[in-house]
């Protein structure tokens, strides 16, 4: 997109964005969404395109760590910036623990959400490494599931953190202040 | 178009007038396009615009400069100015507010969305720039109607600047909706201060019930002096739900607005009393 005033809109425009580790550059179209440029022009399939409105959070990824909806982004506005995907948690066959805390606990069916929820879980255990499971629940509100029924996905994410060194808690039992 | 300073972002304001949106977080505005709700000839990316992003509270109001997200004010004011973190965390959820702005909602003005609310209830004042100038615009006088404000098409919001209630004021907040996250059925802003034991500068601020955030003067009025017990906030609930004609749509029939607001506005006017310091 051109930033010249009183010059014609372009319809393209240059991307310079890091992804997973790994600079990227390309000239794309204004109108790519970065979820669709993630799925197509980098072959990154694992974040899923939903809703497309920003609600079912399906194609929820991590920009400078913080989650966002790849679907309401254009990737032209991502030059510069630094985006985890789902294809980035693991290192080789490492699994990221809470990948490992997932297939532990049963937390995906047919793992449609759940590169968008691990990214968010990721993103909540950074900013608080021992939640209580109303701020899990909180957290992931933003995602939809409709195979799991949610509980197991939760358990995942509280056996992720309690495992986590940083978290510094056993893994705390159900707690009261969940709502069936 | 993706300008780096404000004054090529308001020239192609101008030049393209309603033909240009402005795409700051984008959380309202891309839903649309996606969706085919909106189809501008131009989309102003103003993200690159340097200077707005800045969160001021020195003296008197909070100043919020327009490329301020919501997740930052949530984060900033959680010590702080804790009223605005409970409300920001009914906004959407996380994903949304690490993009949206405050500016942006306000702008947006859906009357059932938590900021113009706020917005209102805290006496906001609009700093609004075009090619032309700049000019304030007072709360009461931004939000005409659902998504429809007094900004001209060739201006931008720059900043919000936001009243903060003397220490010891009480609040409350209070929202219905379908699912946490969602925009409000039916929702309250309390504040007050207690006085001698009596209830001083009451103000109620309703959402999700009209085309705009309402005040609601007769239960203000009502509450102004008062005792703060139990009977008089039932009172004003009930004062205030009587004042209001909501629509009935998809999400609620308008009698169970009413019926939701006398509530709320009780449950958050007890908050306010109890958080309120007496002086």
């Amino acid at each position: 997109m051109t930033d010249r005033a009183g010059s014609r809109p372009s319809t393209t425009g240059p991307l310079r964005v890091r992804v997973n580790g790994t600079w990227h550059e390309r000239v794309v179209e204004a109108r790519t969404s970065l979820a669709d440029f993630l799925r197509e022009e980098l072959d990154l399939t694992g974040t899923h395109v939903g809703c497309e409105h920003g609600v079912c959070g399906a194609c929820t990824v991590l920009i400078d760590g913080e989650p966002v909806r790849a679907c309401l982004l254009f990737a032209v506005q991502l030059d510069g910036a630094d985006v985890t995907t789902v294809e980035g948690l693991a290192h080789g066959d490492q699994l990221h623990p809470l990948q490992e805390a997932f297939w532990e606990h049963h937390g995906l069916q047919c793992g449609f959400c759940t590169p968008g929820i691990l990214l968010t879980a990721k993103a909540l255990l950074e900013e608080h490494p021992a939640p209580t499971d109303a701020e899990i629940r909180e957290a992931i509100a933003g995602n939809l599931c409709r195979c799991t029924g949610y509980q197991f996905i939760v358990e995942a994410i509280r056996a992720a953190a309690a495992h986590n060194p940083r978290g510094g808690h056993p893994a705390r039992p159900h707690s009261a202040d969940a709502t069936p | 178009m993706a300008p780096r300073t404000l004054d090529e972002a308001l020239d192609h304001l101008a030049q393209h007038g309603d033909d240009a949106k402005i795409l700051a977080g984008g959380q309202s505005l891309v839903p649309m396009l996606n969706l085919r709700l909106a189809r501008p000839a131009v989309i102003v990316d103003v993200n690159r615009v340097a200077g707005l992003a800045e969160i001021g509270d020195g003296h008197g109001p909070l100043h919020l400069g327009a490329l301020v997200r919501q997740r930052a004010v949530e984060r900033w004011a959680a010590d702080r100015f804790p009223l605005l973190t409970t409300a920001l965390r009914h906004v959407g959820h996380t994903a949304i507010r690490t993009r949206g702005t405050v500016a942006g909602s306000v702008a947006h003005a859906d009357p059932a969305a938590e900021l113009p609310a706020l917005f209102v209830a805290l006496d906001g004042v609009a700093v609004v720039r075009s090619r032309t100038g700049e000019r304030l615009i007072p709360s009461l006088d931004f939000f005409l109607g659902p998504l429809t404000t007094s900004l001209r098409p060739d201006e931008i919001v720059v900043e919000t600047r936001w009243s903060v209630p003397p220490a010891g004021t009480g609040w409350g907040f209070h929202e219905v909706s379908r699912r946490h996250g969602d925009f409000a059925m039916v929702g309250v802003v309390a504040t007050l201060r207690l006085t001698g034991d009596r209830i001083a500068a009451p103000r109620l601020t309703l959402f999700g019930v009209g085309p705009t955030p309402v005040r609601s003067s007769d239960a203000e009025k009502a509450l102004t002096g008062a005792s703060p017990d139990a009977a008089r906030l039932r009172d004003a609930g009930r004062v205030a739900a009587e004042a209001l004609d909501p629509p009935s749509d998809v999400h609620a029939p308008g009698r169970y607005r009413t019926s939701v607001a006398a509530t709320l506005t009780e449950r958050a006017l007890t908050d306010a009393v109890r958080r309120a310091v007496r002086e």
